[in-house]
């Protein structure tokens, strides 16, 4: 593809992107008072990072279903590294480091089998 | 003011690092998709996350209609239309019209999550410091996928896989761990994207909407359960 047909398609995803987040940030001024959609809103980015969380952290490290059973491993072991050191109240950095250990460590093991 | 603003970098260092390993993979897979190193990175420059991205490359990649783009990028991306709204609660005073505009682009799914759960109301420079590293981050990490990531072997591109998910991890667990309610939210969502991912029935449903319809159904069973108590959010700047 030449770059003047790809600057069309860069245009309408920024554009787009751009636009759903600017708007209700811009527009919603006011706090709001109704009680069930503050609960809901408060509830958001949680719900919205476990559905990103579940089931896809098990195909982070190139599992693909039905396929290497040693690439599950090794996500299930960075998952249980990563959650462990959630659990306990680590900062982001740390508990993403213990998630790419864990799966280093399943990876080097399972190399020996 | 120069606290905040060095408070948001500090706290954008491990999205940033996050990042880095993310669109590290998203530059390979640009350059699979038949794009050039530095169209990879005005994507990222100009987009700036990660699920509209990928199906953007795709997209390009067939040469599909602009509408279907922008159409894709509308429901993947719906979700930060609801964290816009949310954030927008927990604005501070000083946060004018110019300074929505700019923090606006750099609301990503981790940032979102970083800024909602810091106590109080949301300043100009700690927004602003929070969005720098992130940034960097993920153009950098495209440019040298895009240019190098061949070169990485698959045991390294596989270890960088989970970092993402290890970030948001920690946002999640600290907080259910702490209250019930956000542990029952979050148990519902996962249960509902695991049916949504695995039913027969709902194979159909692409990722944004399943990501979507997930988050909210579980954020309106949660908030019909557990309704935060009335005033609570009053908070005073």
């Amino acid at each position: 593809m030449t770059f003047s047909a790809f600057v069309p398609y860069l245009l309408v995803m920024a554009l787009v992107t751009y636009l759903i987040r600017m708007l209700p940030l811009v527009l919603m001024r006011k706090q709001i008072r109704n009680r069930f959609l503050k609960s809901f809103l408060q509830y958001i980015p949680y719900t919205v990072l476990t559905a990103m969380i579940v089931p896809d952290i098990v195909y982070s490290t190139g599992y693909v279903s039905g396929g290497d059973p040693q690439a599950l491993i090794s996500a299930l072991a960075g998952m249980v590294a990563g959650v462990l050191a959630a659990w306990r109240g680590k900062g982001l950095l740390f508990v993403a480091i213990a998630a790419c250990l864990g799966v280093a460590a399943a990876q080097g093991i399972l190399m020996f089998f | 003011m120069r606290a905040l603003f060095q408070k948001g970098i500090r706290h954008g260092v491990p999205i940033g690092l996050g990042y880095l390993s993310v669109s590290f993979a998203f530059g390979i897979q640009a350059i699979a998709a038949g794009l050039t190193p530095w169209e990879a990175l005005l994507i990222s420059m100009t987009n700036l996350t990660s699920a509209g991205q990928l199906a953007g490359i795709g997209l390009i990649a067939t040469q599909a209609p602009l509408v279907e783009m922008a159409l894709a990028q509308f429901t993947i991306n719906l979700r930060y239309a609801l964290m816009s709204l949310s954030l927008s609660q927990k604005m501070g005073p000083d946060m004018g019209t110019g300074k929505r505009m700019i923090f606006a682009f750099g609301n990503t799914d981790e940032i979102f999550a970083v800024a909602m759960t810091q106590p109080g109301t949301l300043r100009f420079p700690y927004l602003a410091g929070l969005m720098v590293v992130p940034y960097i981050g993920w153009s950098l990490g495209t440019f040298l996928g895009a240019a190098a990531g061949s070169l990485l072997p698959v045991f390294v591109r596989n270890v960088l896989g989970i970092a993402i998910y290890g970030m948001f991890l920690a946002v999640v667990l600290p907080a259910a761990r702490k209250d019930r309610a956000i542990c029952v939210a979050a148990t519902i969502a996962g249960l509902i994207s695991l049916g949504l991912r695995y039913l027969p029935w709902a194979q159909g449903l692409s990722g944004g909407y399943r990501m979507i319809l997930c988050a909210v159904l579980a954020s309106c069973i949660a908030a019909a359960l557990f309704p935060v108590p009335d005033g609570e959010e009053e908070e005073k700047p």
